[in-house]
């Protein structure tokens, strides 16, 4: 039941969401003005510094424009009461919160499809030379960043200043996850192996994930209802 | 007390340091019609709230069939319909119902919201996207909503503000047919005359306390202001 009601979630968030496009028609422009701005920034003739910020410049670029959709997360459900439906029906908290968490890391997955091909084509780099590992990296990132976003995407919520309140909460709490997440695919796009201590980052990026992921289930009900 | 569909047992709700409900207490059997009345600020969406499970009472016990109403077996028995209609605007009327059966884990949801969807004369916009709808039809959509998984206990608040006699009508036979298959239903309105054909029992909320508790009084049916003047403020 759980699994067929977030599913249930997810499909719904994510249909809506193709139908007016609201917030992945933002979230890829805004990744593109991202990326325009930072290579006025960068030198884009020296490749090694080009590298070495790649993972900087990629991160910083998913993660403002992921908050455009990590902000309409549960704000969808403000129009017309939906949320007292929900809440009001046997769906759980966590399951209400794993359905949206899915459909989050959907459209973030969206926005790094959308960003890493410009990116290579703005910075004339080659990103492409570990795809497996750095789907890997992209994947566990964008469920970490899904997984803190939606959670206060339910705590905001209702506040007014909601669109300032949510980026100024969870950036904080993501720092860990993206010093992992950066160090890796700026090795990675570098064209270096993981090895010595990026596998430590690696391992904190399963265990944020991991571990935000038990805390949020454990939590979300408390935060929806009070 | 066990067979009681709903039983409110000793219920404070503060918002900061002000009671809106005040030890509030009662408890009603399977089958029963409770219009919850009182003026504005009384304290009956807040309670009504409560019942739901939407909030949390700051003191005392709510239970739902004899479980605590954030218990998912009691809420599969909930059939609400709130200040909003509940459903999402860019989704079709059939894309709706159909989420909801499935989060109700109805067996055949598609089968369930084609047949809510003729019972609510919805039918022939099945496919159109809510936001095209006339407000008529957002608040039949919104009844299917809540009735589609056949719920024992009807919460409704003010059900009948700004519905059209169509909806009206249609509202009133589905309530009366819930009440016959033994559903329970509380309604918080305003609009006596229309709640007083269904109700089997009233209760009076005054600033947040239970100023009258029991079955309608007859008297309610000639005069609707029978119940303000007789237990209310003055």
């Amino acid at each position: 039941m759980f699994f067929r009601q977030s599913l249930a979630v997810a499909m719904k968030d994510l249909r809506s969401e193709l139908r007016t496009k609201e917030s992945l028609n933002s979230a890829f422009a805004f990744s593109a003005v991202i990326l325009v701005l930072f290579s006025f920034v960068v030198d884009v003739s020296d490749s090694e510094i080009l590298y070495s910020m790649s993972g900087g410049v990629l991160w910083m670029t998913f993660l403002f424009s992921g908050a455009l959709i990590l902000n309409r997360s549960f704000a969808r459900e403000q129009q017309n009461d939906c949320l007292d439906a929900l809440l009001a029906s046997p769906l759980s908290g966590s399951a209400l919160w794993f359905g949206k968490t899915l459909a989050n890391f959907t459209m973030l997955l969206a926005v790094q499809a959308f960003s890493l091909p410009l990116f290579g084509a703005l910075y004339n780099l080659t990103w492409t030379r570990s795809p497996g590992w750095l789907l890997a990296v992209a994947l566990l990132g964008a469920w970490g960043v899904s997984v803190v976003g939606t959670m206060f995407s339910a705590l905001t919520v209702n506040l007014r200043l909601r669109e300032l309140m949510l980026p100024t909460l969870i950036y904080p709490m993501l720092i860990p996850l993206l010093m992992g997440a950066i160090r890796l695919t700026t090795v990675l796009i570098s064209g270096e192996p993981i090895a010595g201590d990026d596998w430590v980052w690696l391992r904190l990026l399963i265990g944020f994930d991991i571990i935000f992921t038990s805390l949020a289930l454990l939590l979300v009900e408390v935060v929806l209802l009070g | 007390m066990t067979g009681a569909a709903v039983q409110v047992d000793g219920v404070w709700k503060y918002f900061g340091d002000y009671p809106a409900v005040r030890e509030i207490s009662f408890h009603i059997d399977p089958g029963t019609c409770l219009a919850l009345v009182g003026r504005n600020g009384a304290g009956k969406t807040t309670l009504l709230r409560m019942i739901a499970g939407l909030s949390q009472p700051s003191q005392g016990d709510v239970r739902l069939l004899g479980k605590s109403v954030r218990d998912s077996e009691a809420r599969a028995r909930i059939g609400l319909l709130g200040h909003g209609i509940g459903v999402y605007e860019e989704l079709s009327a059939f894309e709706n119902l159909r989420h909801f059966a499935n989060l109700f884990g109805l067996a055949q949801p598609a089968a369930a919201a084609d047949q809510w969807l003729e019972r609510v004369n919805l039918a022939q916009v099945r496919d159109s996207p809510v936001r095209e709808f006339s407000r008529g039809m957002r608040q039949r959509l919104a009844v299917a909503r809540a009735f589609i998984h056949d719920p024992g206990v009807l919460l409704l608040d003010e059900p009948f503000t700004s519905l059209d006699d169509r909806a009206i009508a249609l509202l009133q036979s589905l309530l009366a047919g819930a009440l016959s298959r033994g559903a329970t239903v509380i309604m918080s309105t305003h609009q006596l005359r229309e709640a007083m054909e269904l109700a089997t029992h009233t209760a009076l909320l005054v600033r947040g306390k239970l100023g009258f508790f029991g079955p309608r009084p007859l008297e309610m049916l000639e005069d609707s202001g029978w119940l303000y003047r007789h237990y209310g403020e003055a």
